[in-house]
């Protein structure tokens, strides 16, 4: 429960560890993200941003040692990837994956109908599906023709993460994490990706940046910043935040947490 | 590896039931009267008793080919039954005397012999063990000249057009497979379209094993005069049994001048169980011969059998010829094949293109094995040749076997190959966007497909993606 007294947070991790094979990446992570709002998470290489995405969306490659995750209450960490995509998270990816053959509308639409399977609701049709992906199609300034090429086959960096967005989207996720959405994007390619996260701004969702630059978030502004280093989150703020890591770089959090002076503020930021 | 993969080694075949009919067998065993009694119980005239002699008499010299990469145990030739049929209870006189099991029996596997219960515009001779049992829609193609039916009918009914081509494109002395189905074949499909006439109907075969201890032997030729065209298809299924079941059948396919064959299979003999005990043998012999501007086309899909030995070829005999191979073969369990083409370039200006595509999962073993080859009078002769493998799994194996022979200076030969593997990047990726493992391995794979499946008839390639599908795992579909 929020000190406030408002609603619960949607996404609400508290004291995750997480290991890759021998090793900690997740050492002790706390984080609450509120309906409504956009996060931001920033950090080094190396400090656990990109697994904690994937722990949150069930990636195997990560074992999670201790520690909760939930959405909406749940607990996201007892569920499979595809259970968790049913309430609501969504992982833009950083690499994303090419599947050879398959079209990439054709597998939205199986991406979308599953999800609406799974809660309920009636399978979107062959016509109404296109209009929608159409429209989504316009908002991320995609050329109709990806439509029908194999997903992210032959698509260019920027394409693929356009196409991330065009997922995102349609299938308005609760919860979009986006790990390094950002990177390797022109500056035309960063507008759209931008305007496309805007557009999901909405009352009942929330959005999860993962960035390594704060230049995103010249165009996406985010709500909260968090600065991640050795595996927690080290230090929490407002957008003035990015602007001081901008200035003085990573090195003074790396340093600082190598250390261990940050563990403590982690538990009081948190 | 994960569950859903660890469950495509755990899938049931769904056609393998038995029909109970009453059967006409003969003894067990083959020596020369053996092949005489099949010859006498069809009634047939004397050239192809002499053609059925003459290939066995040539049988029993040749040893059992050994250079596929499959493994098996030497198959015991006197241990098969050799000719096995429904025994009909009286001459059929229409598709409502058939023997209701048997109608039964085609039902369930989703074959309606009733004209007016099929939907789609097929005409489909269905044959059970050794005999045709049926052909629907015979009449109105007869009306347009074109020949459709059981080859034992053709036998009957057109004579000369069987003499005149039958053994035309495979020899009785071709391989050992295709003598010994020369000497022991009991039935198949025929079809002929004369010059000119574009056949209006997909023409279909269902190939049905039923009885134990038998093997299935049949024999298809379809003959397309100048300037026509057909498409036909080819499915198999058997029952589910311990022992190994042979089946050695000859395709023959001529495609006059200008004429177009496009010849679709989807293959599911019963594979086998998840050990590997049971199953068909396939050896299979097919292939085409083109004379000028015409056009041969193969699609298979082979998702059955425990051993798949099998290369639709094309001859591409007259000037202008083009010759087509598209293939998705899938072996899972421990299902071996051992499959591919051969395109042979006799003809100038020939054209051939090879898109084959191997699946393995479980312990199966998949081998593609082609040959080009561009003679020394094909001028300008041209060939494309893709083979394309995916694994499932770390506990099976792929292997692409290209010859490539060229006589002539002025061919232009290509050839791409690749090997994948189902990553758990891309499985995650479907995973997160909410669809289900089971269905990402069955999109996964259909997608690696799909350059093969949409060569197939549109209705024949929503068959053969679920049986992708269902051939991974059991459920999807």
């Amino acid at each position: 429960m929020s000190p406030d007294g408002k609603a619960a947070p949607l996404l609400e991790v508290a004291g995750l560890h997480a290991r890759i094979g021998d090793k900690e990446i997740l050492k002790g992570l706390s984080l609450e993200v509120k309906a409504g709002e956009v996060h931001a998470i920033m950090g080094p290489n190396g400090s656990g941003k990109s697994t904690l995405a994937g722990v949150l969306a069930g990636r195997e490659v990560a074992e999670v040692t201790a520690g909760t995750a939930r959405l909406d209450g749940k607990d996201l960490l007892a569920m499979s990837p595809e259970q968790r995509a049913v309430a609501g998270v969504f992982l833009g990816f950083q690499y994303p994956v090419e599947i050879p053959g398959v079209g990439n509308l054709y597998f939205l639409r199986t991406a979308l109908n599953a999800l609406r399977k799974a809660r309920g609701e009636d399978p979107l049709d062959a016509v109404d599906f296109l209009e929608l992906a159409r429209e989504k199609m316009k908002l991320v300034e995609m050329d109709p023709s990806f439509g029908s090429r194999a997903v992210n086959e032959g698509f260019s960096g920027g394409e693929k993460k356009r196409n991330e967005v065009l997922q995102m989207a349609v299938l308005e996720p609760r919860l979009a994490i986006l790990d390094e959405i950002d990177s390797g994007l022109d500056i035309d390619a960063l507008r759209i990706v931008a305007k496309g996260v805007e557009a999901l701004r909405h009352p009942d969702r929330a959005t999860v940046l993962v960035t390594h630059y704060q230049r995103l978030l010249e165009h996406v502004v985010p709500d909260r910043i968090h600065v991640m280093a050795g595996g927690r989150i080290v230090l929490s703020g407002g957008r003035e935040l990015a602007l001081e890591l901008e200035r003085k770089g990573y090195a003074w959090i790396d340093e600082e947490a190598k250390r261990g002076a940050w563990a403590e503020a982690a538990q009081v930021t948190s | 590896m994960t569950d859903a993969i660890r469950e495509l080694t755990e899938q049931k075949y769904k056609y393998g039931f038995v029909t109970d009919v009453p059967e006409d067998r003969i003894r067990k065993g083959l020596d020369e009267d053996v092949v005489r009694l099949i010859s006498q119980k069809k009634g047939e005239p004397q050239f192809l008793l002499d053609f059925r002699l003459k290939a066995y008499r040539h049988w029993l010299t040749m040893e059992e080919p050994r250079w596929a990469h499959v493994r098996y145990k030497p198959i015991d030739y006197q241990e098969i039954v050799y000719y096995s049929a429904p025994r009909p209870r009286k001459k059929l006189g229409s598709m409502d005397e058939v023997d209701p099991e048997l109608k039964a029996a085609f039902e369930k596997l989703g074959i309606p012999l009733e004209e007016q219960a099929r939907l789609a515009n097929v005409a489909v001779d269905a044959v059970f063990d050794s005999v045709s049992v049926a052909t629907t829609f015979k009449k109105k193609l007869a009306d347009l000249g074109i020949v459709f039916g059981s080859f034992s009918d053709a036998v009957k009914e057109h004579p000369e057009l069987v003499e005149r081509y039958l053994g035309s494109v495979v020899p009785h002395a071709d391989n050992y497979f295709a003598a010994l189905n020369s000497a022991v074949f009991s039935d198949g499909s025929f079809a002929y379209v004369p010059k000119g006439v574009r056949c209006p109907m997909e023409l279909s075969t269902y190939f049905r094993i039923n009885a134990a201890d038998t093997g299935q032997f049949e024999r298809t030729l379809i003959v397309a005069d100048e300037g026509s065209y057909v498409s036909y298809l080819e499915g198999c299924t058997a029952p589910v049994r311990d022992e190994n079941q042979l089946h050695a059948a000859v395709v023959e396919l001529v495609a006059l001048d200008g004429a177009e064959i496009k010849y679709s299979t989807v293959q599911n003999w019963y594979p086998g169980d998840a050990e590997g005990k049971g199953g068909i043998y396939n050896f299979v012999t097919k292939r085409a011969k083109a004379m000028r501007k015409a056009k041969v086309s193969w699609t298979q899909v082979e998702t059955g059998s425990a051993i798949t030995w099998k290369y639709p070829s094309c001859i591409l005999q007259g000037d202008d010829s083009v010759g087509e191979f598209y293939s998705v073969a899938l072996t899972n369990n421990r299902q071996q094949a051992d499959t591919g083409t051969k395109m042979i370039h006799i003809g100038k200006n020939t054209r051939s293109t090879i898109i084959s595509k191997g699946i393995s999962a479980g312990r199966g073993q998949n081998t593609y094995r082609g040959q080009v080859k561009v003679l020394k009078g094909a001028e300008n002769a041209r060939n494309f040749s893709q083979c394309d493998s995916l694994l499932i799994g770390d506990r099976c194996g792929a292997h692409t076997f290209p010859y490539i022979e060229v006589r002539n200076p002025t061919a232009k030969v290509e050839h791409e190959a690749t090997t994948s593997k189902i990553s758990e990047d891309q499985l995650f990726y479907c995973r997160q966007r909410g669809i289900s493992e089971e269905d990402a391995v069955s999109m996964i794979v259909n997608g690696f497909a799909r350059q093969v499946l949409k060569e197939l008839p549109m209705e024949f390639a929503v068959e053969a993606q679920k049986l992708l599908g269902m051939s991974l795992e059991g459920s999807v579909g």
